[in-house]
């Protein structure tokens, strides 16, 4: 495994954190894959390490880089797209006007 | 020590504390969806026909926030009597699943909307108060639906359809400390915000249809211990009635697993009605899994102190509120008014109906609402319905002893089944009432003439011929008779020619 950060070795991701970052994605990887995002992803880190030594104490957290507030639309209802348009990137569309999908058991039904 | 299901509650209350928070989902009452324009009402419609390239999830798309849904939230905020953020921002929830487009929902997770509330209501046990940690919005997911190779819609699928109709429906979730110690008071807790939610017009909050979505978090502990014991989170409890069975259920068998020398797992439980108990769904997910971070297609949102004034100058009265003033303002029984508070139709009724007649007596009249109007609600003529104004008009001639009770009552129910107006039907049914003493007089006097023998019963000591009596005047005006008046004119004479 090679790490080509500027202070080589600061992160220290595991194999195991890898697998479960994987798995959240929901990638299924090689064993050579594995090995080389364990590098990879230690080398982000790293990077993002040496922006943690810079002192920010007086930079508010910043999520955006325009200075915009307070954008807010009026509950007004405008046309939806018709249910052929809706499904016309549908990898399979069902008789009933469903997305058809590969079935997914027991995942998160997030709301 | 028995450990029949149907004792749940009663055994593991003895030697452990339940402890219980809620969250509770309520679809907003919004014409337009959370972050794009597409309608709302996507009750029965066609799968997928209440979509656009937003709430599809489609790339290159941008959110933008409904303002109705905002403001509703900061109204369940004042209600709550809790804090509403001047700075409040968006958070992404990620994950991978069909039902959410984007592979990630749009929350809120570090400044919500609403803070720190908390709310009040009676049980069995006296008044209980919840503190509630926080409200914040958040887009709905699709819905998805199994189906195995024959088609039929299972749990154990070949494939899964999906419909993003419901895909970026506005949601509050409102979260409570873990305040809770019984499946009753979570129960109650869940009336009252549902009555909340509906007074204010947030939400219909309907459990049925899902547009209020209750979920539990139980653990229990040894009664005297600080520390919490492990929490298990239930899902898919579909009523009231469920709300409280399916916790007591999981106190239940929390404590005979303990007792049993296991331990509790963290995960998601469903609950099953037909079982009366809850099933294991899946593991639950550990909160930084989600990988919240800022939302950076939508700006911050900043509260005036002008726009929160607007919003809480709108709210009606609440429902704690009112029970008290029905009970100081019209002498209601503590008991009367919340009978006549928890249903949003009764009140408006009751209110509707003082509003349209002078001088209706108000405690009459909500003995009328929550008497003869539940009943009928309740009972096999529902379907029907009580105009407040003829209900006035009617309440009103029970008070003046224009008609009978009894007449009264046929009266309404006439009125609820068909809609007709009450003076019509007293009209029809000749059940205004004698009051007129001349009237009362000739038929009291026609009565004594044609029963000489109850008279003289009477006159030789037997008072209750006087019934007799009556009951003749009855009969002779088809019971339109003042039976009060009759009663008194009777006696009169009797009393007169002896």
């Amino acid at each position: 495994m090679v790490r080509s950060g500027i202070i080589p070795g600061m992160a220290n991701l595991t194999r195991a954190d890898v697998e479960h970052v994987a798995f959240l994605a929901r990638l299924g990887l090689t064993e050579d894959e594995l090995a080389r995002l364990e590098g990879q992803l230690n080398h982000i880190l790293d990077q993002y390490a040496i922006l943690a030594t810079l002192d920010t104490e007086h930079i508010p957290p910043t999520a955006q880089t325009i200075e915009v507030a307070n954008i807010l639309r009026e509950d007004a209802v405008r046309p939806s797209l018709t249910v052929d348009e809706a499904l016309s990137n549908a990898p399979e569309r069902s008789e009933s006007g469903h997305f058809v999908v590969p079935a997914i058991l027991g995942g998160e039904g997030g709301a | 020590m028995t450990s029949a299901p149907a004792a749940a509650g009663t055994g593991a209350l003895a030697r452990y504390e339940a402890v219980i928070g809620i969250e509770i989902h309520c679809q907003l009452k919004t014409a337009s969806k959370m972050f794009c324009a597409c309608d709302t009402q996507i009750e029965g419609a066609e799968p997928n026909s209440h979509c656009c390239p937003v709430c599809l999830g489609l790339p290159g798309t941008l959110p933008t926030i409904n303002k109705s849904a905002v403001e509703w939230v900061i109204a369940t905020g004042f209600a709550i009597d809790g804090e509403v953020a001047t700075t409040t921002r968006w958070d992404r929830k990620n994950y991978f699943y069909p039902d959410i487009p984007k592979g990630y929902q749009i929350s809120q997770y570090q400044l919500p909307l609403v803070a720190n509330g908390k709310l009040t209501f009676d049980t069995s046990e006296g008044p209980f108060t919840v503190r509630v940690r926080r409200a914040h919005l958040e887009e709905d997911t699709g819905r998805l639906i199994h189906e195995d190779r024959d088609g039929r819609r299972v749990s154990l699928a070949r494939r899964s359809l999906i419909d993003f109709d419901r895909s970026g429906m506005p949601l509050m979730e409102i979260v409570t400390e873990p305040d809770i110690r019984t499946a009753e008071q979570a129960r109650r807790y869940a009336e009252e915000l549902r009555l909340l939610m509906r007074t204010i017009g947030a939400s219909d909050a309907e459990m049925e249809n899902g547009q209020m979505r209750v979920e539990a978090n139980v653990s229990i502990r040894p009664i005297g211990r600080e520390a919490f014991g492990t929490r298990v989170e239930v899902k898919n409890m579909n009523s009231m009635r469920a709300v409280e069975r399916a916790i007591a259920f999981e106190i239940e068998r929390q404590a005979e697993l303990i007792d049993g020398g296991g331990a509790v797992h963290m995960e998601t439980r469903g609950w099953d009605d037909p079982s009366q108990s809850t099933y294991h769904m899946r593991p639950k997910e550990e909160e930084n899994d989600y990988r919240y971070f800022p939302e950076p297609d939508l700006p911050p949102l900043t509260t005036t102190p002008e726009w929160l004034a607007a919003i809480k100058a709108r709210l009606p009265e609440l429902p704690a509120v009112r029970r008290t003033r029905y009970q100081t303002e019209f002498g209601l029984s503590g008991y009367d008014a919340s009978v006549l508070v928890n249903d949003l139709a009764s009140t408006a009724l009751f209110e509707g109906a003082l509003a349209a007649g002078e001088g209706v007596p108000a405690k009459l009249l909500a003995n009328w609402v929550t008497g003869e109007y539940m009943r009928l609600v309740k009972g096999e003529e529902s379907g029907g319905s009580a105009d407040p104004v003829q209900l006035a008009a009617l309440v009103k001639l029970v008070a003046d002893g224009a008609i009978s009770g009894t007449n009264a009552k046929e009266v309404f129910a006439e009125h609820f089944a068909t809609g007709r107006v009450v003076a019509a039907i007293v009209e029809a049914r000749g059940f205004r009432q004698i009051s007129d003493a001349g009237a009362l007089g000739t038929a009291v006097d026609e009565v004594l003439a044609a029963n000489p023998a109850a008279v003289a019963d009477y006159r030789a000591g037997k008072g209750a011929a006087v019934g007799f009596l009556v009951g003749q005047v009855m009969k002779a005006t088809r019971g339109q008779a003042n039976a009060a008046m009759v009663q008194t004119a009777l006696r009169e004479r009797l009393a007169k020619t002896e």
